[in-house]
């Protein structure tokens, strides 16, 4: 606690060893994702070698598994970065793909789209207005949404799910593929790309860290903090609806229980990639990193005969361990 | 500004308040806790709107509705507690909002970091543009703020107690800088609480007492007395002089430390305190005081030495440990380390004794209450609704609250570290009186402060620490003036 202190407020004591020293290890925590990502990769690459793990195909399906997921933590990460977050995503990925699923299969393909990114708007904004308006925690606006919008989900559809015969839609959301590239990594990369930017080289990336950081600061400094917290939910509302969609295409259905759980993945994915659970600092290629690490066990996991619940020990073990190992000093 | 009236619910809090500065000026602003210094300084910095009276620059009325309209017009504030996002680097918090951008709209970062270089260049500082502000000390915090307000073209600049965390020779430093700036014809508004600093780097002083001006004067025509006089509202006498008392008539030290080490900033302290007595801890920043300080409340570990209390060794791992050995200390920083800001005054207080207040499984409201007020009266501390947070009491009360949370728990030590540290001068002689009554109650003080006239006026005896160790140790009556003191922690 002591250390976490002098660090946030810079004590005038600290000598110029001591700042050296934490420097140091500053940076090595700062990569150790991508040391993480390395080190497993090898030892499944050495252990299930002859279970296929190099094979281009097993490659091309973990980025396959981890699109999805990958493009709600991209969202994620921003809400995380300005000490909000969002534990409606999951489920609103699942609502987005049956109304885009419903509004499809009537009105066509522009008609469910629209409804689908609807979504994502209507509840984006409740949740950035709760928020930043009343002022209430986010934790429990986007709890109580991710009770609202899974639940809406199961009751429009009578649980039932709703198949998508559009081939154009379920090819450009998820099943097609250009050359030997699966579309949902394309879907995945454009994500992570036009986040990374917005979030290193954008003043409203640098707003949303700065209203992270220390908000009063940031809001005497004259950015409209509130305007962010709105702006950053709905951003995350509303990839997550996208992230629906690709469910949907992929799927070639909507499903209320797409997405189900998703948030704790993305959340996992943000924070292993090295953002700030506190706010204020992030990265969105970390993100990735961190989406990856998840696939990569989840994957290998598999290749080695472990049943679901032995995997579900051995991932929260590996969380565990990372956030530990980029934590101690 | 003039004319400034204000009220909060219906309770003013600025009456009819004149106030101007000059170009070129560096104009102080002098009052006690709830004097409307803030306030005042808040309206014209477009956080708070006034209810009547106008605000000119340049001669020209301007309106202020937001921070925004404020810093466009040209008013930059250092703050005091200091408004950088410590996760973004120098540059990137210089830039905040206005960003050099390229054609696509995505920020220049380089260019920003060789813009805040230029500006720390004309500062003639040196501070690293692309340094992580969190990792820096808080005289670069500082710098940075400054740097921060000039590049955004600030004319007017408000400081607000700039040196309370600084150590002497960043004092220095700041003080040249404000010259400089001056110089430029930059107008300061120069908040402090410290005479010393306002008589060597003001040209005016004005004085705001119970939301009111009392006077604007230059500094040439007032003394430090008529000052004092105005912001207390009664004569301060006798705290700053020390007065002398026997102390070395007990025998047995009610602590004794043998050979300390912990960390890399303490190395082989020794020392005794006896009952009754002051001991003041000088040092430089860095030297070691406040590591000491948390060695002997448990909070840091201990890598060799030992400690007696009462002439027995006791074993000091955790604060817990050294509160049951009748140690209590008042922390360096009392937001972060004092208080739990948002809880109540009440609560704060009560934190150290829930023992005191315990019937059977339940803590006793009743008591609890009771034994708050009790505190309360008998610390002087000003809090309307004890039920209120204790974030929304100024400094100097804070501080207070600190003080009898501790004292509450009757320790026989104590240890303060910066007792004084932010609270204005009203408040700091109080809390100088308390410390010499606490000794003359028997109790054995500890006093870590890097304002040399505050060590003289109550220690009966000074440690000077260097480099983690006792570099000298001097009776009172051994040290003739401030100056002698100072050079013996340089150590020339």
């Amino acid at each position: 606690m002591t250390e976490r202190t002098t660090g946030a407020t810079g004590t005038p004591d600290h000598s110029g060893i001591g700042m050296r020293g934490h420097l140091a290890t500053l940076d090595w925590r700062r990569y150790i994702i991508y040391i993480g990502v390395v080190v497993v990769f090898l030892f499944f690459a050495v252990l299930l070698r002859d279970q296929g793990f190099l094979s281009r195909n097993n490659l091309l399906n973990i980025f396959r598994q981890t699109a999805t997921i990958t493009v709600i933590a991209v969202g994620m990460t921003f809400v995380i970065a300005c000490a909000e977050i969002d534990l409606s995503v999951g489920s609103v990925a699942g609502l987005s793909s049956v109304c885009t699923a419903m509004a499809l299969s009537r009105y066509g393909m522009g008609a469910g789209i629209l409804a689908g990114l609807s979504v994502g708007v209507v509840v984006g904004s409740i949740n950035g207005g709760l928020v930043s308006l009343l002022g209430i925690p986010s934790f429990l606006v986007t709890l109580g949404m991710l009770g609202i919008a899974a639940g809406l989900a199961q009751w429009i559809t009578n649980s039932a799910p709703q198949p998508i015969l559009n081939d154009t839609f379920n090819w450009i959301f998820g099943s097609g593929s250009i050359g030997p590239v699966p579309i949902v990594i394309i879907w995945m990369s454009v994500f992570v790309a036009i986040g990374a930017v917005l979030l290193a080289k954008t003043r409203f990336g640098r707003q949303v860290l700065a209203t992270g950081g220390n908000r009063t600061a940031a809001e005497f400094t004259g950015v409209n903090t509130k305007r962010i917290k709105f702006q950053v939910l709905l951003l995350g509302s509303v990839v997550a609806s996208v992230a629906g969609m690709l469910y949907a295409g992929r799927l070639q259905s909507g499903r209320f229980q797409w997405g189900a759980g998703d948030e704790l993945s993305a959340i996992a994915a943000v924070i292993l990639g090295g953002t700030s659970l506190f706010g204020g600092a992030g990265s969105v290629v970390g993100t990735l990193m961190g989406a990856l690490l998840g696939g990569l066990i989840n994957n290998g996991l598999i290749l080695a005969g472990l049943d679901t619940s032995q995997q579900q020990i051995i991932r929260g073990i590996i969380i565990i361990l990372a956030v530990a190992m980029a934590r101690r000093k | 500004m003039r004319g400034i009236y204000k009220a909060f619910d219906g309770v003013p809090v600025l009456r009819d308040v004149d106030f101007e500065v000059r170009r070129g000026e560096v104009h102080a602003l002098a009052g006690g806790n709830g004097a409307g210094k803030s306030t005042l300084m808040k309206i014209l910095q477009g956080v708070y709107s006034k209810d009547a009276g106008e605000i000119l620059l340049d001669g020209r009325p301007v309106r202020f509705n937001s921070i925004h309209d404020a810093k466009a017009a040209g008013i930059g504030m250092v703050f005091q507690e200091f408004s950088l996002i410590p996760t973004l680097t120098v540059a990137q918090n210089i830039f905040l909002t206005v960003e050099p951008l390229d054609r696509f709209r995505l920020i220049r970062d380089r260019e920003a970091s060789r813009l805040a270089a230029d500006v720390f260049r004309d500062m003639a500082v040196s501070v690293d543009p692309d340094a992580l502000v969190g990792e820096l000390s808080t005289a670069y915090w500082q710098l940075t703020e400054i740097a921060k307000a000039l590049a955004q073209n600030a004319r007017v600049l408000i400081m607000d107690e700039p040196t309370a965390s600084l150590a002497k020779h960043e004092t220095e430093v700041l003080f040249e800088l404000v010259a400089r700036l001056k110089a430029r014809g930059l107008s300061i508004i120069y908040i402090s609480h410290r005479m010393d600093e306002v008589y060597r780097i003001a040209d005016r002083i004005t004085i705001l007492r119970d939301g009111r001006r009392l006077f604007t004067e230059p500094l040439a025509a007032v003394t430090p007395a008529q000052i004092v006089e105005g912001i207390v509202g009664r004569a301060v006498e006798g705290e700053m002089v020390y007065q002398a008392r026997d102390t070395r008539a007990r025998a047995e030290p009610a602590l004794e430390a043998r050979g300390l080490r912990a960390g890399r900033r303490v190395q082989d302290v020794s020392f005794s305190l006896y009952p009754g007595e002051i001991l003041g801890l000088a040092g430089l920043m860095g030297s070691g005081r406040t590591e000491l300080a948390r060695c002997l409340f448990g909070i840091d570990r201990l890598d060799a030495g030992e400690l007696l209390v009462r002439g027995k060794r006791v074993d000091l791992s955790t604060p817990a440990r050294a509160i049951e050995a009748g140690i209590a200390l008042i922390p360096e920083d009392r937001r972060a380390q004092g208080l739990v800001l948002e809880h109540s005054v009440r609560d704060n207080l009560l934190l150290p004794l829930l023992r005191r207040i315990t019937g059977g499984l339940l803590i006793s409201d009743r008591r609890g209450r009771a034994l708050a007020e009790s505190l309360i009266n008998r610390f002087g501390v000003k809090a309307a609704q004890p039920g209120r947070p204790v974030r929304l009491l100024s400094g100097g009360n804070q501080q207070k609250v600190v003080l009898a949370k501790w004292l509450g728990t009757e320790p026989d030590i104590l240890i303060m570290d910066e007792p004084t540290a932010g609270v204005d001068i009203g408040t700091k002689s109080e809390i100088l009186a308390m410390i010499r009554a606490l000794a003359h109650a028997g109790k054995a003080v500890v006093v870590i402060s890097s304002e040399y006239p505050e060590l003289l006026a109550v220690s009966d005896r000074i440690l000077v620490l260097r480099n983690g160790s006792v570099a000298d140790e001097l009776n009172r009556q051994d040290i003739p003036d401030e100056e002698s003191l100072q050079l013996a922690v340089q150590g020339v």
